[in-house]
């Protein structure tokens, strides 16, 4: 699939990450999880709030969900770090081969995990300074 | 290049001469509307939304003269309700979001090296419905029977028949129409920028303005889709009486708020982001360079209509939701602003860096950044949730919206309009009537607007037909007026440049001297798009590829010619654009328009309760679809492969998921599935809302879980049957694989029975409560889809009885297979909801 030569790189997780398949569906992971994480934390409030009257100061599952999603953006980026940095093809990376495609998706998905880790921390700060259902 | 067969001035001639006859429009008085190519069906689609936002605008003057002086009384209270209810929904509908799909048809082929989208008669269908939708909505005014109760319909006053009449109707039927075209153009667009690019255009060669559109369609698919499932139990409960927001039957008027708003912020960036699309082709003509950070704005784009899904509740802060869910939407509100200020900074970044030529499209688009940004800073007060309890309601609120969608939709637009009208036409507009244009749309919008912040604050509330003097917003409202008397004056002139340019000389080719693939149109166009389709290697080709116009001119890219006759475009892959396929296009064609036309008759008929006459118009689009898919789809070809140059050899016809009509199935299928979310979500607001949920007593203890579960067990059988009967025929076991299907559709028409049977047998009375009736609909959807189901299989087999479907040829399978998987995943979220959840709960 793709051109670069694994000449600088050692053995481990980093060429393996190099290895990964970069495409439209890897791009949206980030803002997929910020989705995934807003609708958790809506709905968990609204069905609380409506079934249980209340809900506690730091509940086991919003905080490990806020973790958990953090940990898969923070995953994401880093991936997308180490793709847009592959070797090969000279700056400013804008030409019709593999590793120019592919280092453009992976800086596209290194800002969106930028931006999607931002918006959960967004999402998570209610939680911690409102503590009831008014 | 010196031995080329293209070098013979000859053969191109002759080339030329079968492309032309090949695009040759049809002539006559009815036959030239039966045109699909892309450059006729855009243009008349961007006329008529234009028009439509020149009707919309007219009755937004006749609201500011009623308003310019206190106590007025040119219109009534009744009239000027149906005033701004119109002009918010025209704007919106009829307007904003197809202009955007116009623009698209007209230039996305141009910006792709394509010779047409690749649904080209889908795009057709699209407008005809747009056209007889949109003039069943605003026409309704002349009737005095427009809607009137606000664009965004809330109940219980749109839902009483008693307080709302025919207009609520007209409102939700004639825009679930203009929807559906809506999402056609979606997935026109969509599987356009994925499969309709150019070889070597990989993803990170777009246009921007490509990137863009798959972002806006995208959200298109997640958007409309609740608003169709609002308008189904809308409609439900007007002409049948079933409750789902009146209180007094266990219903909620916020589901509805809820649904619309799912759509309604979102749409929002639907409008914005095309027009910010303009921007990012006008920007680095005019700065001379290539945009800086592309991988920015594709990062705004993605990240914008992501967060722009979560934002809907802050239209809904004063409904007295919990203060901390209230806090989740301010938050993601806050944080949208981050990636709308990093394409703004993007364009400023690439007009310092260049070497700026100030033209006419250039003023346009600075000046609405400015109106914009001021739009985008009152937005960021009002998602604070105190300060939206103050302002809500007020006309600080209707000049945030109108800051916003002037200087993000309306005013980028025009600056397009200056900027692409030579692309369009061959010649140039006026640069000192747009100059003094813009100067009095620039004015016009603040003077209308800008006070507007003051009134509101001092207590003006929106929507109100007059008011006393006491308020002191006298002054105030008599500017607004003013101000958009100079806006009007501004659309005016720009309409009589319009009107002035068929006299004018035509430009030179390429008038701006940009660099991108759409100003290879020439001023004396021809109808087949591009003359030859070229290879990329570049962002901006012809600025960086050598010789790059000429060699388009002269066919020496693929596909110089159409030897068959047979219109046709290259379909290549996602991710990096290499040839898959030469495409043949649908040509001509009246099954469009009429097809249109009978879908309409059905949300018009309804409308009016003729509900056998709307049955027969059902049938009939039924009967038309089924027409159209069968003599213009999925056809074999006369021969397996042809080539295209250069010693290139592409296949003609392709099934499964690299080709384009398993992903227009596959696209409509994510718009319903979405729908039908919107759906289910009602299901589990109304068990969140009710103590006892399902409630007991007679007419609501149902369905049991044992049809349910008998329901989901039969969609199951029916879909193994699907999968397996694709898999034979793959293999060559056409007799299996037939057996399969008529076994399939059986088992979907059984699956229709049980699905029903379930509220039936135990009794489930929908007038009643909200939950039989909630319960009756998800039941209904999924049985309607078992029912297509099964015509979809019989399709099948039916086309392979006919010998149009073969385990080459197995296009028509695939796709229905597309289908049953989502029939499945909504048997099963429905059986198990309706059949499982009462138990549990």
């Amino acid at each position: 699939m793709s051109e670069e030569t694994p000449g600088r790189l050692h053995h481990g997780l980093r060429a393996r990450i190099l290895e990964l398949r970069v495409t439209l569906w890897t791009l949206i992971v980030p803002p997929t999880v910020w989705a995934v994480h807003f609708l958790f934390c809506y709905l968990w409030v609204a069905i609380s709030c409506a079934k249980m009257g209340g809900f506690p100061r730091f509940p086991t599952a919003f905080v490990a969900g806020t973790a958990a999603a953090i940990a898969v953006i923070l995953a994401s980026g880093v991936i997308a770090w180490v793709q847009a940095r592959r070797p090969g093809d000279p700056p400013p990376h804008d030409q019709s081969t593999d590793t120019d495609r592919t280092r453009f998706l992976a800086v596209a998905t290194l800002l969106l995990a930028a931006l999607s880790a931002v918006g959960v921390a967004f999402t998570a700060a209610p939680a911690l300074m409102l503590t009831d259902c008014r | 290049m010196s031995l080329h067969a293209q070098d013979d001035p000859q053969l191109r001639a002759a080339q030329e001469e079968r492309l032309r006859a090949t695009w040759k429009p049809p002539q006559g008085l009815f036959l030239r509307w039966t045109d699909t190519n892309n450059n006729r069906v855009g243009v008349w689609y961007t006329l008529t939304a234009f028009g439509f936002m020149l009707f919309a605008g007219v009755l937004a003057l006749i609201m500011r003269t009623q308003l310019a002086v206190p106590d007025n009384d040119l219109v009534s209270a009744n009239g000027f309700n149906q005033l701004f209810t119109l002009h918010g929904s025209m704007m919106m509908f009829l307007f904003a979001v197809p202009m955007f799909e116009a623009v698209s048809i007209i230039l996305l082929p141009q910006l792709l090296g394509a010779r047409d989208l690749p649904f080209p008669r889908l795009s057709a269908f699209g407008y005809w419905s747009f056209l007889i939708g949109g003039v069943f909505v605003s026409g309704s005014i002349f009737f005095n029977a427009a809607p009137d109760g606000g664009w965004f319909m809330y109940p219980p006053f749109t839902t009483r028949t008693d307080l709302s009449g025919l207009g609520a109707d007209i409102w939700m039927l004639g825009l679930s129409f203009i929807e559906v075209s809506s999402v056609a153009a979606a997935v026109e667009l969509i599987v356009g920028v994925l499969k309709c690019r150019p070889p070597g255009m990989r993803l990170n060669l777009m246009p921007l303005y490509a990137w863009y559109i798959l972002v806006v369609a995208v959200m298109i698919l997640f958007a409309f889709p609740p608003l169709i499932a609002g308008d189904i139990l809308f409609e439900l409960e007007r002409l049948l009486g079933w409750s789902f927001f009146d209180p007094a039957k266990g219903g909620d008027p916020i589901l509805w708020q809820h649904l619309f708003w799912i759509f309604g912020h979102p749409e929002v960036y639907i409008v914005f982001l095309p027009s910010i699309a303009l921007f990012a082709m006008i920007v680095p003509t005019f700065a001379r360079r290539h945009l800086l950070g592309y991988p920015w704005i594709v990062l705004a784009a993605v990240g914008t209509a992501f967060l722009s899904f979560g934002l809907w509740v802050h239209h809904m802060f004063t409904t007295g939701l919990p203060k901390i869910s209230l806090a989740f939407f301010s938050a993601a509100s806050e944080a949208v602003a981050i990636p709308t200020g990093i394409q703004i900074f993007a364009f400023i970044a690439t007009l310092w860096a260049g070497r700026v030529v100030w033209s006419v499209p250039l003023l346009y688009a600075v000046g609405s950044i400015a109106i914009f940004v001021i739009g985008g800073l009152t937005g960021v007060m009002v998602a604070i949730a105190p300060f939206d309890w103050q302002a809500h309601d007020t006309y600080f609120v209707v000049a945030h919206l109108h800051y916003v969608l002037i200087g993000g939709t309306l005013i980028p637009l025009f600056g397009g309009l200056y900027y692409y009208w030579p692309l369009i036409t061959g010649k140039k507009l006026s640069d000192r009537i747009g100059r003094t244009a813009f100067w009095f749309l620039f004015a016009g919008a603040n003077l209308t607007f800008f006070p507007m912040h003051f009134s509101g604050l001092m207590g003006m509330p929106r929507r109100v037909f007059t008011y006393p003097s006491e308020l002191g917003v006298d002054g105030f409202n008599l500017a607004s007026t003013i101000g958009a008397y100079v806006f009007a004056a501004g659309v005016l002139l720009v309409c009589i440049d319009l009107a002035l340019s068929p006299r004018r000389a035509k430009a030179e080719r390429n008038p701006w001297a940009a660099g991108t693939l759409e100003w290879l149109a020439h001023p004396d166009d021809e109808d087949w798009g591009i003359r030859s389709v070229p290879l990329i290697e570049s962002r901006y080709p012809i600025w960086d590829q050598k010789d790059f116009v000429r060699k388009v001119d002269e066919g020496r890219f693929f596909l110089p010619d159409a030897e068959e006759g047979r219109r046709e475009t290259i379909v290549t892959t996602v991710l990096d654009a290499r040839p898959l396929q030469v495409l043949r296009l649908g040509g001509p064609s009246w099954k469009p328009m009429a097809t249109a036309v009978a879908l309409g008759s059905v949300f018009i008929l309804t409308t009016y309760h003729l509900y056998w006459w709307s049955l027969v118009g059902a049938v009939a689009t039924l009967a038309m679809v089924l027409w159209w898919l069968w003599s213009g789809t999925a056809e074999i070809p006369e021969k397996d492969e042809k080539p295209i140059g250069h010693g290139m050899t592409l296949p003609l016809y392709l099934s499964g998921p690299s080709a384009s009509g398993w992903w227009a199935m596959f696209i409509t299928m994510m718009a319903d599935a979405t729908a039908f979310s919107g759906l289910v979500f009602g299901y589990f607001f109304f068990w969140t809302r009710h103590e006892d949920f399902p409630p007991s007593g007679v007419g609501m203890d149902g369905p049991g879980a044992f049809w349910p579960m008998v329901a989901l067990g039969v969609s199951l059988a029916s879909w193994a049957a699907t999968v397996a009967a694709r898999e034979v025929h793959a293999r060559g076991g056409v007799s299996a694989a037939r057996a399969l299907l008529a076994a399939g559709a059986l088992l979907s028409l059984a699956a229709v029975g049980a699905g029903l049977a379930g509220p039936w047998t135990t009794g489930l009375e929908p007038k009643l409560h909200v939950y039989p009736a909630i319960v009756w609909t998800l039941a209904i959807w999924t049985s309607a889809h078992s029912g297509v189901g099964a015509i979809c299989q019989l399709y099948a087999l039916a086309r392979s009885l006919a010998g149009r479907t073969t385990p080459r040829h197995d296009a028509d399978v695939r796709n229905i297979t597309v289908y049953h998987h989502f029939l499945a995943i909504t048997a099963i979220v429905t059986y198990l909801t309706i059949g499982l959840f009462p138990g549990l709960a």
